[in-house]
């Protein structure tokens, strides 16, 4: 560490540095020609650890992230998905593992040698400089030549749309302007990888479903890796091409959005993703055949159910059943399980409505199309398919 | 609330509502004079006038001449006004054998307080820089100790410095003091700096680290174009702290390099002849206005530096 300190306030000449580039530069591509460069994954992280004073953040961690893949790590605050980020980006030193990008071990590379933007949270936009220094500031740090600095910026400004924007100074921008100057800023460099911690969550509704489409026009338009912190479902489910759950340093499921969606591995994934969440029913599973969920004078049929264990052995569990896969009325009674029950809230959100009842003793709630005037106090036939919903073991909340 | 249709309903009903709707409207009325402001401004100005009245004794009486002074009337305003005491204190006031007044001190005091500034503002923001943002392994333990450093009373360490100064040779000269001031402002300005430093937005950093800024690029073009305010507080303290010493320049130079305080202290203390009041007080005028002129030309500034602290962004 203190080595590292005087490396930092007494760097080599320029030209040593220049020198150092360059065979790094060199020794990367033939890395990527000797693999392929189909073969290595963009971003890789082997067996991770980071802990801050002896309480672990990360523990044991691996991920790979494919070339042109856009990965949302998604969790609740504290979860460690922007410390994970902030791993990749080199901006804290890991305490064990490695870190690979685009097959170059950058383990104990400075953030600026592994071709990396980042955009974050608080846009970070130098304020004392115009918007066009704030986007040559890295080029020009890394000695690119002035005329090739102006095309560039000439080029990200117009994907980006802030070609007004150039002469300004940061306080003079808007929250999304701002936002997207930070990303232009990672655009410019050209980089291999680009890093978005939580961009949108300064940003009120409105200009966060706009910049949202942005994002993923952006996506679309360069093909480059993307990875994408955020504690926000709708934010994931609609960027990503697969999702990593995390909760305290772990990732639980790393999916497709409808794979995660739909077959959550256990129930903490299952409560997290979903709004209005995910219906917890605590009950018995009879090992049959035919096997099926019992909650007090409930009988819920799972021969249609796909179980991850076959051999699943009888005893206490939690089925689990989303509010928009419950059908009312001959709908309703249509589905391979179905019940009378009497309403007791009714709360409309516009678009559809959420009412809440009772089932076996439990809340539980449904959505239904806004036009159905449905009162409190009404009785209504629900029902649903077993095979759309999830079962959990009691004890470990693990998918059965 | 009901709404404004149905309270005039009711008016036109009952008299008790509409006695109400006639009632306060807008703004409440406060008084000009009231007691507490009587009590307030009154209170303000007599404390302005206390402290004020040393000053203007001082200037009244650099003012006037002797024989005016010896009549006793402190208070009085001068009756012919001259400005004899003031070229005096300037330029032929004696300390023992030279006697040109205030004006060597006063290159003296310059070339002191400039190098010192320079060097202890350049070396503490630094440390403040790499202590706020570069977490390096120990620098808790090396802050403790600066801090620590600034609790010890200076008496303690006067002699030891004066050995130190001897061996390395540069006792009694003028780069041997500025060294002195520049060591014995660290701590406090360090502390300054890196709680400044601390206020500033810890994205910003990473985002110049991921930018390619190393450790001297993001502090001359990110962190010091943002911490204008900071700078100013530190110079204004170093300049006056440093224009104001006396110890330390009575004790680490020779008489011909004293600064202005030590030579302003020889001509008020010469024993030989009359006391000149005139000239002493204009002396005194005359050491204190760099640090007053400080203070007027950047006390905007200094305000905004020590509050920036507390407000993010």
């Amino acid at each position: 560490m203190a080595g590292s300190i005087l490396g930092k306030l007494f760097p080599f000449s320029r030209a040593a540095r220049a020198e150092q580039t360059a065979r790094r530069a060199a020794e990367r591509d033939q890395l990527r020609k000797a693999a392929g460069d189909a073969a290595i994954p963009s971003i890789s992280v082997r067996d991770l650890s980071l802990s801050f004073g002896g309480a672990p953040v990360l523990e044991h961690l691996d991920l790979d992230i494919m070339d042109g893949e856009f990965l949302v790590l998604l969790g609740p605050s504290g979860c460690g998905k922007s410390t994970l980020l902030n791993c990749i980006a080199g901006l804290i030193d890991l305490t064990d593992g490695q870190i690979f990008i685009k097959g170059w071990n950058v383990t104990w590379e400075e953030p600026k040698d592994r071709h990396i933007g980042m955009v974050f949270q608080s846009y970070a936009l130098y304020p004392q400089m115009t918007v066009r220094r704030n986007l040559s500031f890295g080029l020009s740090s890394a000695g690119v030549p002035k005329d090739e600095i102006s095309k560039r910026i000439a080029r990200t400004a117009e994907l980006l749309q802030i070609e007004p924007l150039l002469d300004r100074r940061p306080s003079q921008l808007s929250g999304g302007q701002r936002q997207r100057v930070a990303i232009g800023r990672a655009l410019v460099r050209d980089v291999d990888v680009f890093l978005f911690d939580e961009p949108l969550s300064n940003l009120d509704a409105k200009l966060r479903s706009e910049l949202r489409v942005e994002i993923k026009r952006l996506h679309q338009r360069l093909a480059n890796t993307m990875v994408y912190v955020t504690h926000d479902q709708i934010e994931a489910m609609t960027l990503a091409d697969r999702i990593a759950v995390m909760k305290s340093g772990q990732i639980q499921q790393l999916g497709a959005p409808h794979e995660i969606y739909d077959r959550p591995v256990n129930r903490f994934v299952a409560g997290f993703l979903g709004s209005p969440q995910m219906n917890f029913l605590s009950g018995q599973l009879q090992s049959g055949p035919p096997r099926a969920f019992r909650a007090g004078d409930m009988s819920v049929p799972l021969d249609r159910y796909a179980f991850d264990k076959p051999d699943a052995a009888g005893g206490p569990c939690v089925l689990g059943v989303r509010p928009e896969s419950v059908a009312i009325g001959a709908d309703g009674s249509a589905r391979p399980f179905s019940r009378e029950v009497e309403i007791e809230i009714v709360e409309p959100m516009g678009a559809n409505t959420l009412v809440w009842t009772k089932l076996a003793d439990t809340n539980f709630a449904f959505l239904v199309d806004s036009q159905s005037r449905l009162k409190a106090g009404e009785r209504v036939t629900i029902g649903f398919d077993p095979a759309r919903a999830s079962l959990f073991d009691e004890a470990t909340g693990v998918r059965m | 609330m009901a709404d404004p249709a149905s309270l005039e309903a009711a008016a036109s009903r009952s008299p008790a509502v509409s006695r109400q709707l006639a009632g306060p409207r807008g703004r409440k009325p406060r008084p000009t004079v009231s007691r507490r402001n009587a009590f307030l401004y009154g209170t303000l100005i007599v404390l302005a006038l206390y402290y004020l009245l040393p000053l203007y004794v001082m200037v009244v009486t650099s003012l006037k001449g002797m024989p005016e002074i010896r009549l006793g009337n402190i208070f009085s305003p001068p009756v012919d006004i001259t400005f004899e005491p003031w070229v005096k204190a300037w330029a032929t006031a004696c300390t023992g054998l030279n006697c040109d007044g205030l004006s060597r001190g006063f290159w003296n005091s310059v070339r002191i307080t400039v190098p010192s500034v320079v060097l202890s503002i350049a070396i503490a923001s630094v440390n403040g820089y790499a202590l706020a943002n570069w977490r390096f392994k120990g620098a808790n333990i090396f802050f403790t100790i600066l801090i620590v450093g600034s609790f010890i009373p200076y008496q303690v360490m006067i002699y030891p410095i004066v050995i130190i100064l001897r061996d390395i040779g540069l006792y009694g000269s003028l780069w041997g003091l500025v060294i002195v001031h520049s060591i014995f402002g660290m701590p406090i300005l360090t502390l300054l700096f890196r709680n400044y430093f601390t206020s500033v937005p810890e994205e910003l950093f990473r985002a110049a680290r991921v930018d390619g800024a190393g450790f001297w690029g993001i502090y001359f073009k990110i962190m010091m174009p943002m911490s204008l305010p900071i700078f100013v507080v530190a110079l204004i303290i170093q300049t006056t702290g440093i224009w104001n010493d006396f110890l330390f320049g009575v004790i680490y130079t020779k008489p011909e390099s004293y600064p202005m305080t030590v030579q302003l202290n020889n001509i008020v203390n010469s024993t030989q002849g009359v006391k000149e009041y005139n000239v002493n007080m204009a002396a005194t005028i005359l050491t204190g206005l760099v640090p007053l002129s400080v203070y007027f030309a950047s006390g905007k500034l200094f305000v905004r530096g020590i509050a920036a602290g507390a407000v993010k962004g």
